[in-house]
């Protein structure tokens, strides 16, 4: 017993277990210290329907503004992902009207500057930053914003990889530019439009369509179950 | 103890470990282990189903409980439609959307409808990649052989076969679309290997391959200006008089009034189970994973397949409480993450497939080799920082961003630290049978993604699940709209609610339960 007592990990919140005050949407509720955001709705007897998604940080329905005690600063975070402490005031951000642009994406003839016909607003930047102070992903938004603008496609893709659409960037934005949306067309113009087309690909495509594997296949699908296994069974 | 102290003996054990190599278990051995340890054979988590297609065939409590249970819907119910399409989705995941864009794509009218928010699923999170055998090495007949063995041979071959010979002409697909896979130098695609699969197969969006996918779907539902209602949960399906699909139910969250939709074809892409919590267990899974698809398929007569096997994903968080459940992703292991016991010890080849890992980590605790936390959780430990160390600084970072945020946010970094994880509820291996095209033995009535059963056999390889939803998506799809041009929308009824109730009150009708569940009850009523 006495081993097994030394394999134990020490958890603050179990050892010295205590009740926070927060406020939920301007009303007060005291909750134990540390659950997630998420939980602490639930535990105050609401029913959630929106503002709940995957429960794992990468769906965006939970995007929250929140402000810990005597900090005038508001924040943001993914109630999912985000312990509840002493003094901390949350509202969960509701779904915010922005404009999403309608295009397809194939038929683009130039996609840097049709950029600007389906988002005028984009070049509008005034470089506030508020965005990127807003992103719960750390995503150098308004960084991102420009490079969209100057037609560098790729990179806005590649620091947009962690995006989880939470739209935490749009309502401060004094453009009234949706970076993430801006984002979402860059990187979606990148991959179908400036990616190499993989050869690879085009090639096994084409053997699966001239009935390359046909001979493996009517091997295999003659097989009994046996034969099958033990055909399994070397397969490394 | 501190968290630090514990960790220290995988620190200390790293240079000896990593030279080390574990082989894959025998066939025998492996299935010794998995009968020993795995959930699924726990008996008393297992009873009969009293009645429906299914009868007398043993799945978990939970689940039988709920396929028992009894529709919100009575006979008196208004069943004029508030809409009329050809193809009704139901469901706004990866398999939801894939379906809605290839049916409208071949010009039916489409509804889309989810009890969340568009993309509100598993899909999204899901991080290891999507198997395709696209690398010179590979063939869609090895990808076949290599799921057949992961699903223990129970796998249907026809389904099988239609998802492996589909799967190039998806990745196309998605890449025509924008969806951006990793690359290698040269602009092929590049391949990781995933745990039970023999060839590097994986296509990967670093660890963010469903958020990537489902990005790009969603856009193009909205683009193509897809009739959508959100928030909307389907309650019950809709039978002509022959008994085949004409429609749903739905509940709008909202206002909690009844929507009815008459639809020629009916394509369910509703998803798994894990938010029942099956014997107790975490889960990894979305909000929404109630099995409602599988509920009101099931009143309607459709037969399902393999509902007795679940998925215990060996890698989930346990450690801090805020990420319980919570998936590290495979694709750690993939790149040489290796597994270590209390001791110090390695105890399974990591790349074995899911079943086999996780027995072994339920045994290792079992058997006292775990590592327990103070509010009565135990696991064993991960080794992240392996990768920095095996592959140079920066390497967890550069192919794990996700993974590093969503610990970082707790005060961990895990190219440091290694993390504590034991099995955690990740994927229902069975569902509602289907064929090649994705119907069901009622007519009209589709199932596609995670709430379809027979493909996947008793264990789905890791990388599989992406590919299912978008080839039997797809194949929905295009069968359900393909048909619409012929065919009228059937009478709206609910008729087979009263062979259901009929057989319900034979059996005693004991459950006394409303399904669908649509959402967990985590709201606590007072305490």
């Amino acid at each position: 017993m006495a081993q097994e007592d030394t394999n134990v990990i020490d958890q603050p919140e179990v050892m010295k277990p205590r009740m926070v005050s927060i406020e939920i949407s301007g009303k007060k509720y005291d909750v134990p210290e540390g659950i997630t955001v998420i939980k602490a709705l639930w535990y105050t007897g609401q029913e959630v329907v929106r503002g709940a998604g995957c429960l794992g940080g990468f769906c965006g329905a939970c995007a929250t503004y929140y402000r810990t005690k005597d900090d005038p600063k508001v924040r943001t975070c993914l109630a999912c992902q985000m312990a509840v402490q002493d003094g901390m005031s949350f509202t969960i951000m509701p779904p915010f009207p922005a404009r999403k642009a309608t295009y397809d994406i194939q038929m683009l003839k130039d996609p840097k500057q049709d950029l600007f016909n389906l988002y005028p607003e984009a070049p509008l930047c005034r470089n506030c930053n508020a965005c990127t102070e807003a992103c719960p992903q750390k995503i150098d938004v308004r960084e991102g914003v420009w490079k969209a603008v100057f037609g560098d496609f790729k990179n806005v893709s590649e620091m947009f990889m962690d995006c989880v659409m939470c739209g935490m960037c749009t309502p401060v934005c004094i453009a009234d530019i949706a970076p993430n949306l801006v984002a979402l067309y860059v990187s979606r113009a990148q991959g179908a439009h400036f990616a190499e087309k993989p050869q690879g690909l085009e090639t096994r495509i084409q053997e699966i369509r001239e009935g390359r594997f046909n001979a493996e296949w009517k091997k295999v699908l003659a097989m009994s179950e046996q034969e099958l296994a033990d055909h399994c069974a070397t397969v490394k | 103890m501190d968290i630090h102290a514990l960790q220290q003996i995988v620190h200390n054990t790293r240079d000896a470990r990593r030279k080390q190599t574990i082989p894959k278990f025998s066939a025998a051995d492996r299935d010794q282990l998995i009968h020993k340890y795995h959930p699924d054979y726990r008996p008393s988590a297992y009873r009969p189903i009293r009645f429906g297609p299914n009868s007398s065939e043993k799945t978990v409590v939970e689940l039988a409980t709920l396929l028992e249970g009894d529709s919100l819907i009575q006979d008196d119910v208004d069943l004029t439609p508030d809409y009329t399409t050809d193809v009704l989705v139901i469901g706004g995941g990866g398999a939801g959307c894939a379906a809605a864009l290839h049916a409208h794509g071949a010009g039916a009218k489409v509804m889309l409808a989810t009890k969340l928010r568009l993309g509100d699923s598993n899909s999204v999170m899901a991080q290891g990649g999507m198997q395709i055998s696209v690398a010179p090495e590979d063939s869609p007949v090895t990808h076949f052989l290599d799921t057949l063995k992961g699903g223990h041979m129970h796998n249907d071959h026809d389904l099988l076969k239609t998802m492996v010979d589909d799967g190039p002409a998806i990745a196309k697909w998605l890449i025509d679309l924008g969806v951006l896979f990793d690359r290698q130098a040269d602009g092929n695609l590049h391949v990781k290997k995933g745990g039970g699969s023999s060839k590097p197969r994986l296509l990967t969006c670093s660890d963010y391959t469903g958020l990537e996918i489902m990005r790009v779907l969603k856009d193009e539902v909205l683009s193509q200006k897809i009739q959508l209602i959100e928030f909307c949960a389907a309650v019950e399906l809709l039978s002509d008089e022959n008994g085949q699909c004409s429609g749903a139910i739905f509940k709008d969250l909202d206002n909690h009034r009844y929507v009815v939709v008459a639809a020629k074809s009916v394509v369910l892409a509703t998803g798994g189970i894990g938010r029942l919590h099956i014997q107790g267990f975490p889960t990894s899974n979305h909000y929404g994973a109630t099995g409602d698809g599988l509920c009101i398929a099931y009143r309607m007569g459709a037969k399902l397949a393999h509902i007795d096997t679940f998925q215990y994903h060996p890698s989930g968080a346990v450690y801090p409480e805020q990420l319980v459940g919570q998936l590290v992703t495979e694709g750690i292991r993939s790149e040489g993450g290796q597994l270590v016991n209390a001791k110090g010890e390695r105890f399974v080849n990591e790349l074995d497939t899911r079943d086999v890992v996780s027995s072994s980590i339920i045994r290792e605790c079992e058997e006292g080799r775990g590592i327990r936390t103070m509010s009565g959780r135990v696991g064993v430990w991960l080794d992240t920082p392996l990768l920095d160390a095996e592959h140079g600084p920066g390497t967890v970072e550069k192919h794990f961003p996700a993974m590093l945020m969503q610990f970082d946010r707790f005060g961990i970094d895990i190219s440091k630290d290694p993390v504590l994880i034991y099995p955690t509820l990740h994927y229902q291996n069975g569902g509602v049978k289907i064929d090649t095209n994705s119907e069901t033995n009622v007519k009209n009535l589709f199932v596609a993604g995670e709430a379809s059963g027979g493909l996947h056999g008793r264990n789905r390889l890791m990388g599989n699940s992406l590919l299912d939803l978008m080839v039997f998506g797809k194949r929905s799809g295009l069968t359900a709209a393909g048909r619409a041009g012929s065919m009228k929308q059937g009478k709206l009824t609910v008729q087979h609610l009263q062979r259901f109730r009929a057989d319900a009150k034979q059996h005693g009708n004991l459950s006394n339960v409303i399904s669908p569940m649509v959402l967990p009850a985590y709201t606590r009523k007072e305490s």
